[in-house]
């Protein structure tokens, strides 16, 4: 669970906002021009490595341009445990909110990916590490409602650090809400595609990242329930080249593909025109 | 610091003892002597009481994990009667971290799956201490689909660190495995009891906890991490899970009042430890009149019901934007 934000601090949190032109790549170490970047969907051209990416950004590379509706945005976190560690959680809360602008780690809405309309719920590490309170379980259950009552397909791309620990036993209710959701809206012959970025941890995977009639991967995400470092300290022995990266849970058959983030929009619309295909013939 | 709170728990427990021999010899001296002692016993029972009242998360956490605790194990035995082991997820193998079967409750057929730790040590390592792999998880499903099909209820008992963080539970897909139980529990058509005995870790705990009652034992926890855990990552010292304890609002009351859980079951001062016979009886009376009132139900009020009770969970607010 959320035990593992500690080791997840992104590497780009600190250059989050390059200060210049130029972005140095984790994965290569080249320097690349940030336009370039930008233009590549943050992906570098040189070894393929996945930057973390904004969820606004993430939808604009999903969705035809300007049919997103953004729905739920109002829905926000309180601060039930009146919890405080080092700083007091409504404070920390409202930090995150005033750098983002956004009220939590996940933005939900519709848009049409080719001619297909789907619910979107896509969320962002850059809010408190796409932790899971109230508010993200809140929203992603009423899109989940929502993809039901409209017979929608839903999309939901993670990246979580785990469980908010802050707001103790309502965050991990939350798991178990937005599972139930999801049970109900498959009950309904819906299709719901998971799609996985570096990194997806703790409770996050442990309920709706995990099931989706289509699971998908960016290349080389963290995807795991405990994180390497917890692992690590359990079994004290050094863990294999590439444990819990996309490629080894294809290899293990947990998920179904790994799809580079230039790709991804293609095999979304492959997917749901694949499902909505037979509707066509009968109307 | 842990080991000084540790101490604690051991000085509370002494002074619970003394306590309570003081008051058997002025009761004895009492009928003996045939003098009225019952005042020094009313103070010596209200200083017992204060020592009790005082008791703080970490103390709870540390009489949840105590081990003299009683066990899954030990309520399925003195609660039940022919109890059946059903054993193995059918794919990879049993994890006895998981221990589940048919049994009857006052002559009532019911399945119970349970997470026990183990007492010896030898147990302790057959059991894994209680943190199933996702076998465990897909045994427990398993054996619920099975009350299902045969229209028995399901009795859950807690009491687990959390799932077990491993290489190979990682590989054969833990996380998948909480998350089918979390989505296929809310759909089960039978009543469904949980009861968290001791120590309820996280998703492990949660993973059989999709309930339609979720009772606690008094001194008993439910969080959404260990507090050492949550004081090693937000507090930066693992040293501060006594203050992490505190913060979580883990107990009982705390959950009680949280609405999270229906029912405090009442322990013997000072833990269920101190007399397990007792705990195990209440824990046996909560069982029936539950499952008297649940079994009542037909099964879309059961499944309609508990999507309702977990989709109120959650405190949130609406932003003006």
């Amino acid at each position: 669970m959320g035990w593992f934000s500690k080791l997840l601090v992104p590497d780009r949190e600190k250059s989050k906002v390059p200060q210049g032109l130029w972005e140095k790549c984790p994965g290569c170490q080249r320097v690349i021009y940030k336009k370039d970047l930008e233009k590549n969907l943050w992906v570098c051209a040189q070894c393929g490595y996945h930057f973390k990416i904004s969820a606004r950004d993430r939808i604009n590379s999903l969705v035809e341009p300007g049919s997103f509706t953004e729905m739920f945005s109002d829905v926000g976190s309180q601060d039930p445990l009146e919890f405080v560690d080092t700083e007091k959680y409504c404070e920390r809360y409202k930090k995150s909110r005033e750098k983002s602008k956004m009220n939590d780690a996940c933005i939900t809405g519709s848009a049409m990916i080719g001619r297909n309309k789907a619910a979107l719920g896509v969320m962002d590490f850059y809010f408190m590490g796409g932790s899971m309170g109230s508010a993200l379980g809140e929203k992603i259950t009423l899109i989940t409602e929502y993809a039901t009552a409209n017979r929608l397909p839903l999309i939901i791309v993670s990246t979580s650090g785990g469980a908010r620990m802050q707001e103790g036993i309502f965050s991990l209710m939350q798991m178990a809400k937005t599972s139930a959701a999801l049970a109900v809206h498959a009950k309904a012959g819906l299709m719901f595609i998971s799609v996985l970025v570096d990194p997806t941890t703790g409770g996050v995977t442990a309920s709706y990242s995990m099931l989706g009639d289509i699971i998908i991967a960016e290349p080389n995400a963290l995807i795991c329930f405990a994180g390497p470092r917890v692992i690590e300290q359990t079994i004290r022995q050094k863990l294999p080249e590439g444990f819990q990266r996309s490629e080894f849970l294809l290899k293990h058959g947990i998920i179904d593909m790994v799809v580079p983030r230039s790709e991804m929009h293609d095999k979304l619309m492959f997917i749901l025109d694949f499902i909505n295909s037979n509707q066509r013939t009968d109307e | 610091m842990a080991e000084n709170i540790q101490t604690n728990l051991i000085n509370l427990e002494e002074k619970l003892n003394e306590i309570d021999s003081q008051i058997n010899k002025f009761k004895q001296i009492s009928s003996d002597e045939g003098i009225k002692l019952n005042e020094v016993v009313e103070i010596l029972e209200r200083k017992k009481l204060q020592l009790l009242d005082e008791l703080d998360a970490w103390q709870k956490t540390l009489i949840a994990r105590h081990k003299d605790r009683p066990l899954a194990s030990d309520y399925i035995n003195s609660v039940f009667t022919g109890f059946t082991a059903l054993c193995g997820d059918r794919h990879i193998m049993d994890d006895h971290a998981i221990i589940s079967g048919m049994a009857y409750l006052e002559g009532r057929p019911v399945v119970v799956v349970a997470q026990d730790k183990g007492r010896t040590t030898e147990e302790k390592v057959l059991r894994n201490f209680g943190m199933p792999h996702p076998e465990g998880y897909r045994k427990a499903m398993r054996v619920m689909k099975f009350a299902e099909k045969f229209d028995r209820p399901i009795i859950t008992f807690i009491d687990t660190p959390g799932a077990y963080p491993g290489i190979e539970a990682e590989e054969r897909g833990q996380a998948l495995a909480i998350a089918e139980n979390l989505r296929d529990m809310s759909q089960l058509t039978v009543p469904v009891l949980a009861v968290v005995l001791g120590e309820g870790g996280s998703g492990g705990a949660l993973a059989l906890s999709v309930a339609d009652r979720i009772l606690m034992l008094k001194y008993s926890i439910y969080s959404v991490i260990s507090p050492e855990g949550c004081a090693s990552i937000l507090f930066r010292d693992a040293g501060k899970a006594p203050l992490a304890a505190a913060a979580l609002k883990l107990t009982a009351d705390d959950l009680y009042k949280f609405k999270i859980i229906d029912q405090i079951i009442n322990e013997p001062s000072g833990g269920a430890h101190r007399d397990p016979k007792s705990t195990i009886e209440n824990v046996k009376a909560a069982l029936i009149s539950n499952l008297d009132d649940l079994c009542k139900k037909d099964k879309n009020e059961l499944v309609k019901g508990r999507y309702k009770k977990f989709r109120e969970m959650g405190v949130f607010c609406s932003f003006e934007n």
